[in-house]
């Protein structure tokens, strides 16, 4: 379970760029949830994944996750909760190391690194299923380094290692926004998978409406630091497009409508 | 011709000793992907410890490991510069290696210390100049020995990682800033060496020996990637940089045989590494053709 209370961050705080991303965010997901987020530009959607993941200090507040207060710990100490996958194919992968590596880099998450090999034969064969079951063909290529690998191959396999050792916390960032439309298709079926075979609680920001109704069984609208909206069960699944436009002109602020919203 | 000649072993042996200095330049630059400037005060300082620890009557591998450690030491430092106090990496080397400069004059007492072959049983000697080419060969392939077991590792592999990606790294719940730690310490440490094998071999060490030695472990480095390709595994890329400084020493001695002043040498290597370096960037204006370059002027 995840509970957030309170969650405030200003960027810039005293000069003419300050700006509050989060205004008090609370925010509890039981087991098993998975939540897709909606909301405009700078409404403050990857701030929140930020301040969970622990990129840089929250200002005040607290994010308990699975009963561990983890609002103080640093970025690499909390990695071992939490699964992560980024907007930009380039970040999730080391493109200097071959898949196996990268993949046996995931798999130790959260554990105390030592002097013995960093990826063991019987890893290599338990991956190369895992592998195979992407459907991309990269079982082949075990020991190609990842940066020759193309932005959908690179998401999925960061998908894989954001998943490889079970998170009590799975984070994706419009991890299928970089992607083309095909492509970006069968990463977000691949999350689906993934998410429902190991029973994942999971944080989703989509910019896609349809995406962000279709997924989960929970949906936040974020506007101006904060969630304005939120359903879940029966009343999400009813959801249609036109009800989150609606909420999002009720919101009425700045940032709630505009270009990068896709409607279809 | 045959003064050239004659004066290979010597070069070869020169070339062999800085390449493990460029094998911890490689480990800075290419896999933790730092520039650090520590290295021209930890060579010196490698240096310095080993000579004053013989002449203080220590055993002379005991010695040798003493400027390893120190070296070690310095690199850390460095580390802790720019990891807990967030000094930008470049910056943090130059801090450390002119501290350096006041403590390897302090070790020393003045700046240069001899130490004679005839006294004590030093490792490599200019004196046994093939004795030392074998010598250094072993250093040399152990060395790379170890390196490519160590960074086989859990503990290697994260700082590749980290070097490579340190958003990723961190995901992957890596301390990064423990791993920069850990990799300048290496890197130095293998500075450390080559400059107390250096000061054996010549027979003195000298506080300003190792000003510009990150320029010549570079210039190692790039130049065993462009003779000898980049697409190899990590042992054979240590190795190419060690060759790359043999090359290197074979041109500087070249260009000395053909009348160029020692003074230019500085100059040379700089040139080299700048030119080299320079060498991606070029080939892109090419390519990208003369509109990209009046665009961006
Ligand atoms: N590291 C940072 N430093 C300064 N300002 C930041 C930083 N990160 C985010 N911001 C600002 O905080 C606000 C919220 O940004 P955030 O990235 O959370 O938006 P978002 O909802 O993810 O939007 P988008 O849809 O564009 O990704 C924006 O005004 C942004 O400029
Ligand atoms: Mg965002």
């Amino acid at each position: 379970m995840l509970e957030i209370k309170n969650l405030k961050k200003t960027f810039n705080k005293g000069t003419i760029n300050e700006k509050a991303a989060l205004t008090g965010v609370s925010l509890t997901l039981n087991d098993g949830d998975f939540c897709t987020i909606i909301g405009g530009n700078g409404a403050g959607k990857s701030t929140i994944l930020n301040a969970i993941a622990g990129v840089w200090p929250v200002d005040s507040g607290s994010i308990v996750l699975n009963g561990h207060d983890i609002t103080w710990l640093p970025e690499h100490k909390r990695a071992k909760y939490i699964g992560r996958v980024f907007q930009d194919p380039m970040m999730g992968t080391a493109a200097t190391m071959q898949i196996d590596e990268n993949l046996a880099l995931a798999a130790r998450r959260g554990q105390s690194r030592f002097l013995k090999p960093g990826t063991t034969e019987a890893e290599r064969t338990h991956y190369v299923d895992l592998l195979r079951s992407l459907d991309l063909g990269l079982e082949d290529r075990l020991t190609s380094k990842v940066g020759l690998l193309s932005g959908g191959q690179r998401q999925a396999i960061t998908l894989l290692m954001a998943s490889l050792k079970k998170p009590d916390l799975l984070l994706l960032d419009e991890h299928t926004a970089a992607l083309d439309p095909k492509t970006a298709k069968k990463v977000l079926d691949l999350s689906d998978l993934i998410i429902q075979e190991n029973q994942l609680t999971a944080l989703m920001v989509t910019h896609n409406m349809k995406d962000a109704i279709a997924h989960g069984n929970r949906l936040i609208m974020m506007s101006d630091g904060n969630i304005i909206y939120d359903v879940s069960g029966e009343e999400k699944e009813n959801l249609q497009v036109t009800d989150l436009l609606h909420k999002f002109e009720e919101a009425g602020s700045s940032d709630a409508v505009n270009d990068r919203l896709v409607l279809n | 011709m045959g003064a050239f000649l004659n004066a290979m072993p010597g070069v070869i042996a020169q070339g062999l000793i800085w390449g493990i200095l460029a094998i911890g330049v490689y480990i800075t630059f290419k896999v933790l992907d730092f520039a650090d400037m520590t290295v021209d005060g930890s060579f010196s300082l490698g240096g310095a410890t080993t000579v004053m620890a013989i002449l203080a009557g220590f055993d002379v591998s005991i010695a040798l490991l003493a400027g390893v450690l120190t070296a070690m030491i310095a690199g850390y430092v460095t580390g802790i510069l720019h990891t807990i106090f967030k000094i930008p990496a470049i910056l943090s080397g130059i801090l450390t290696q002119l501290g350096l400069y006041s403590i390897n004059m302090r070790i020393m007492g003045k700046s240069t210390q001899a130490v004679s072959v005839d006294k004590y049983a030093l490792i490599v000697s200019i004196r046994f100049v093939n004795e030392t080419i074998v010598i250094a060969l072993i250093f040399v392939a152990a060395v790379i020995a170890l390196l490519y077991i160590f960074f086989g590792t859990e503990i290697g592999s994260a700082i590749r990682a980290t070097g490579c990606n340190q958003n990723m790294a961190r995901a992957q719940g890596i301390n990064t800033g423990r791993c920069i730690r850990l990799g300048l310490v290496i890197g130095n440490g293998l500075v450390g060496l080559s400059g107390g094998l250096i000061a054996q071999y010549q027979g003195f060490s000298d506080v300003n020996s190792g000003r510009g030695a990150i320029v010549i472990g570079l210039a190692a480095v790039i130049i065993g990637e462009v003779v000898f390709g980049s697409r190899h595994n990590f042992a054979f890329k240590l190795a190419t940089s060690v060759l790359g400084a043999v090359i290197y020493y074979i041109v500087i001695q070249i260009v000395l045989q053909l009348g160029l002043k020692s003074d230019y040498l500085k100059l040379l290597s700089a040139s080299i590494v700048a030119l080299f370096m320079a060498i991606p960037a070029i080939q892109s204006y090419w390519q990208n053709g003369k509109r990209m370059i009046r665009r961006k002027s």
